[in-house]
């Protein structure tokens, strides 16, 4: 916790819920706020706000191993103690490597290094709905915790530098290291689900992830409305457990037109959906004190 | 490339953005194939940190494994603190501190590079649990599902664990997580076919390109499947013409369709008429595939 900034992650567990419609919204509502795209396979944040870009750099990520072949004798220690299946005498693979190192410690022709390889692109850059730190994971690259924590140190940089009060974090799906990292150390995590039996069952794991993490956590139940037991489902696991459900946003077809826009939907339209995030985001400003 | 040359196929269903409806054409997909094809059918839920199959498939799960990753346990009595471990271990997941030895098992890729370079052999691997596998049946489909326990991180080894269930006599769907990184890779490697479901909204075209990409490195040919058609713009039709992506199916946008869904029923046992159309598509890659085991060449 940072006493200058508060930081509110906004995940889901099931993707496509309305993560980035949400926090799209909030973005163009809130002032003085710092954005970060955290979702970093698969980041749609930066494409709604529309970014000039002031500064880039290479994420360096994983590490591989590299052969001189014409050192390499062939001996095959580096095939025998490869745990990933990796390394053969022929050939890398590059995708199976976890770059841990092994066999170049065994190879007897010291034929192996490892080296680092850019898995994608870190930027920051200017919107009209202010500053953003975002990334992009090269296609095929692997995935990284450590890219999102570099995101969230970019935007933290910012939000110093400029005096902001408030970052407002796009997390990734699932529960796994891209999730997580996006969640660790956070003011608040807004759950975005929706009343399905998937929305329910993956909010559920990453709730347990949040409170693995003692951050406070609120609900948004989006498309509200096509199953009414459901969200009473929802509002029940919410009531036992002291979470707040924010705001419960109807099916509603022209969030996917705001979408085609490329506008944030609160800009696009002003119906139930955009009035249920507006009042959303009043809570959170109180709850977080900003 | 594939998994079982000489077995059925297997097929996976994945996407770079959430919420597409992977599990939606999964789920049905399996059950159209079975239904043409009785007992023939295998489904295995990939998506290890969100599973999400076996709700709309309710399985009859018979078997369970525990999934396990290797990790060092030191013996600080034979220890002499030399530090060898953690100059070895390139994730910082051992480390010595003074009269400390510190090991975040989290962090830990199970590479065995510490236990080998102890001199004193003062480290052991000792299992640990990061999730299940489960096993059953839902009718006559074949049904797997893995789970990541909550907490961890590394989806890698359950992904692994669920893959090695895939049945070289079955035809194999695959049910990917979101995104384009590891765990989505890792699922997908190895497949005859990749089916991309996307929605058509500037979203879902930008993560359509990452996943196509994706297929294209690791040399698993791909088509689209375009759910809620309608809902957005021309944009995934026009992107997928230009590259010579072939579109499958189009599953329009229809509210019924998110209901069903919401109460975990499948496609097809709200609309039986997808069902023919599934299978359509099945066939359809069945003779893709072939063409180009045979050389023919497909785009």
């Amino acid at each position: 916790m940072n006493a200058s900034f508060r930081q509110l992650t906004v995940v889901s567990g099931k993707g496509g819920t309305g993560k980035t419609t949400c926090l799209g919204s909030f973005a163009a509502i809130a002032h003085d706020k710092v954005l970060a795209d955290c979702d970093v396979d698969a980041a749609n944040l930066y494409q709604l706000l529309n970014p000039t870009v002031i500064d880039s750099g290479d994420f360096m990520g994983a590490q591989i191993a590299v052969r001189d072949e014409q050192a390499c004798k062939r001996h095959g220690e580096c095939e025998r103690v490869c745990r990933f299946d990796a390394i053969t005498v022929d050939a890398v693979d590059e995708l199976a490597c976890e770059g841990c190192g092994f066999c170049t410690i065994v190879c007897p022709e010291k034929a192996l290094h490892m080296e680092q390889v850019a898995c994608g692109t870190w930027y920051q850059a200017k919107t009209d709905y202010g500053p953003l730190a975002y990334a992009r994971l090269l296609p095929g690259a692997e995935s990284s915790g450590r890219l999102v924590t570099m995101v969230r140190q970019k935007a933290e940089d910012i939000a110093l530098l400029q005096g902001k009060q408030l970052i407002l974090i796009d997390g990734a799906p699932g529960i796994g290291c891209v999730a997580t990292a996006a969640i660790a150390d956070v003011d608040m995590a807004l759950v975005v689900t929706e009343p399905s039996l998937s929305g329910i069952h993956d909010m559920e794991r990453v709730a347990d992830l949040i409170r693995h993490f003692g951050v406070p956590m609120t609900v948004i139940v989006n498309k509200a409305d096509i199953n009414a037991d459901n969200t009473r489902r929802i509002r029940q696991y919410c009531a036992q457990r002291g979470v707040e459900v924010l705001a419960e946003l109807p099916y509603d077809e022209s969030v996917t037109a705001a979408m085609a826009h490329g506008v944030p939907l609160v800009e696009y339209q002003d119906g139930p959906v955009a009035q249920g995030i507006r009042k959303a985001w009043s809570s959170i400003e109180q709850m977080l004190g900003v | 490339m594939s998994v079982d040359p000489n077995g059925q196929l297997t097929i996976a269903i994945a996407a770079g953005k959430g919420g597409t409806g992977k599990t939606l054409v999964a789920t049905s997909l399996a059950i159209a194939i079975d239904a043409h094809y009785p007992g023939c059918a295998q489904i295995i839920d990939c998506d290890v940190e969100e599973p999400n199959a076996h709700l709309l498939m309710q399985p009859e799960l018979t078997a369970q494994a525990p999934v396990e990753v290797l990790v060092p346990e030191v013996d600080l009595d034979t220890c002499t603190r030399c530090g060898a471990c953690a100059r070895a271990c390139q994730f910082s997941a051992i480390a010595v501190i003074r009269q400390a030895v510190l090991t975040f098992h989290g962090l830990c890729a199970g590479c065995g590079a510490c236990a080998y370079v102890c001199p004193v052999d003062a480290i052991t691997e000792v299992t640990r649990r990061v999730g299940t596998v489960k096993s059953g049946s839902a009718g006559e489909i074949d049904f797997v599902t893995g789970t990541l326990n909550v907490g961890d991180q590394r989806a890698t080894p359950v992904t692994k664990a669920v893959k090695d269930r895939i049945r070289d006599d079955l035809i194999t769907i695959l049910d990917a997580p979101p995104g384009t990184a590891c765990p989505m890779q890792e699922t997908v490697e190895g497949s005859d076919y990749c089916i991309l479901v996307t929605e058509p909204t500037p979203f879902g075209l930008s993560n359509l390109q990452d996943a196509v990409e994706t297929c294209r490195r690791i040399g698993v040919p791909c088509g689209v499947i375009i759910n809620r058609d309608g809902s957005g713009n021309d944009g995934v039709e026009r992107y997928c013409a230009q590259e010579g992506i072939e579109v499958l199916l189009r599953v329009p946008q229809d509210r019924r369709i998110a209901e069903a869904y919401s109460r975990g029923e499948t496609l097809v046992a709200t609309m039986p008429q997808w069902r023919d159309e599934l299978a359509t598509v099945y066939y359809h890659i069945t003779d893709m595939v072939a063409a180009q085991a045979t050389g023919e060449g497909v785009s």
